[in-house]
């Protein structure tokens, strides 16, 4: 045992004496690691944008998104791991059209994070399986309005004025409490959630990055898109001059 | 394939050969039903109860195999206080999906022609699911063996934007031409008004049924003789 440390971290279905499951802590570091992910939730709707750290110079730009659709009117932004992601939007893509099946009307994005929930939290409770190396934040627009979400390794969710996960989520978070979020328009957020990306952006360590944003609300009639080039193009430019003020 | 003639009941299966309808209207629907239920030429019960709650403000009309409507909404109903847990106050669509859902995967097995109606926070709705479990929404539904003679006064009556006072007078008086033409319907009239604030049950006794005309024996021409 002694050349394994204690051995309270070999599997997600032991606790250690005070309590804690390292493997899920584990997980959350694999998050840490990861491009800052973070979501809006203003007036009109949701705008999610990711700083995608692009590792080599031959990736496809705009190839291999972290922003992904899991209904029409549901969006998910991941940080962590990749492939975790992929599986979850999966997962949720079930859900959501399990949903559509049984009620036949668009799922509130409520009942889809608490299955998703359900879902990471299983993750925790097997010494068979790892738990999800992800924080998601999901974002939609139903009847009841825009909402936003996060669901963390451990299978806990809450849901959210402004969220950020990855990296640099301590500073995003620092940036979106300046917000007055529930007056922003959509617009307006993509342009502060592009800045707040670059703000958090630690040119010293990592190399390039890719920004990435979606929304769904009043701009997009409802449905869950990437933002137009134009506007992306734009969102760019003016989160590179708000920097160079900044510094 | 051989398939199971829905419309035949098993031997001795206690049958709702009725009358039901659903009426939507500014701040509710109204729905109704006679009372009889048979098994072949006999009254098994002269007073039923075919409104069956299935929510808070969601009710159902059943018509068909007692049985299998009664199974059909308990289940529903089961779902929907599920649903009422996890993700909130079901709205009458929701309900009206998982009715469907349920006649259509098991049409084979089952007898059931329900009208699904109630109040929710978007209004009043009534749907239809007939027999093979089709989905349709109305603003008004008839349903059942009687409802076949009362189609053509419904579409003559019926009209957008009543209240509740007339919207009640129509199914009463269209539910009592159905009942006294079918002989599988019959007995009182049972109705609910669904609204936002309540659910109001209303009654009417089998011997104060709205009257229309009855038919005058036509003798044949008496023969003179003087």
């Amino acid at each position: 045992m002694t050349s394994i440390g204690t051995g309270y971290d070999l599997s997600a279905s032991t606790y250690s004496p005070d309590g804690r499951i390292f493997q899920v802590e584990y997980a959350a570091k694999a998050v840490e690691n990861s491009g800052t992910a973070i979501g809006l939730r203003v007036k009109g709707g949701i705008v999610l944008a990711v700083e995608k750290l692009v590792h080599s110079k031959l990736l496809v730009p705009a190839a291999n998104k972290r922003i992904l659709t899991v209904d029409p009117h549901i969006g998910l932004a991941t940080a962590g791991l990749q492939a975790d992601g992929r599986h979850l939007a999966n997962r949720a893509r079930d859900e959501a059209s399990n949903y559509r099946d049984q009620y036949k009307t668009n799922p509130p994005l409520k009942a889809i994070v608490d299955r998703l929930g359900l879902y990471v939290q299983a993750y925790t409770l097997y010494s068979s399986v790892r738990p999800f190396g992800i924080s998601t934040i999901l974002g939609a627009v139903d009847k009841d309005g825009p909402s936003l979400y996060v669901i963390e390794p451990s299978g806990v969710h809450y849901g959210y004025h402004g969220a950020a996960v990855g990296k640099g989520r301590q500073l995003a978070k620092t940036e979106l409490e300046k917000l007055k979020l529930s007056d922003l328009s959509m617009r307006e957020a993509v342009l502060e959630a592009a800045r707040i990306i670059y703000v958090v952006h630690d040119d010293a360590k990592e190399k390039d990055f890719e920004l990435e944003i979606s929304w769904v609300g009043e701009e997009t009639n409802g449905l869950h898109v990437l933002v137009p080039k134009d506007l992306l193009d734009e969102a760019n430019a003016k989160a590179k001059a708000a920097l160079e003020t900044f510094e | 394939m051989d398939r199971v003639d829905v419309q035949q009941l098993k031997s001795g299966e206690v049958n709702l050969g009725t009358s039901i309808m659903a009426v939507q209207f500014k701040d509710g629907v109204v729905i109704g039903a006679d009372s009889r239920t048979t098994t072949g030429s006999y009254i098994a019960n002269r007073v039923t109860d075919k409104l069956t709650h299935v929510h808070d403000r969601i009710y159902c009309c059943r018509s068909g195999s007692a049985a299998d409507t009664q199974a059909v909404a308990d289940i529903v109903h089961y779902y929907l206080q599920m649903h009422a847990q996890t993700t909130g106050t079901p709205s009458v669509h929701v309900a009206a999906s998982l009715f469907q859902k349920l006649c259509y995967e098991n049409k084979d097995a089952l007898s059931a022609g329900i009208i699904v109606a109630g109040w929710d926070k978007d209004g009043p709705s009534v749907y239809n699911i007939p027999l093979g479990g089709g989905l349709f929404r109305q603003p008004w539904a008839i349903g059942g063996s009687g409802s076949t003679y009362v189609y053509g006064y419904c579409d003559a009556t019926y009209k957008d934007g009543w209240g509740r006072d007339e919207t009640v007078e129509f199914v009463k008086n269209t539910l009592a031409l159905a009942m006294s033409r079918d002989g599988s319907s019959g007995g009182v009239i049972r109705m609910c008004v669904i609204t936002e604030d309540k659910v109001e049950r209303l009654f009417v006794p089998g011997d104060q049924l709205p009257k229309f005309w009855e038919g005058d024996e036509v003798l044949p021409t008496a023969v003179a003789w003087k």
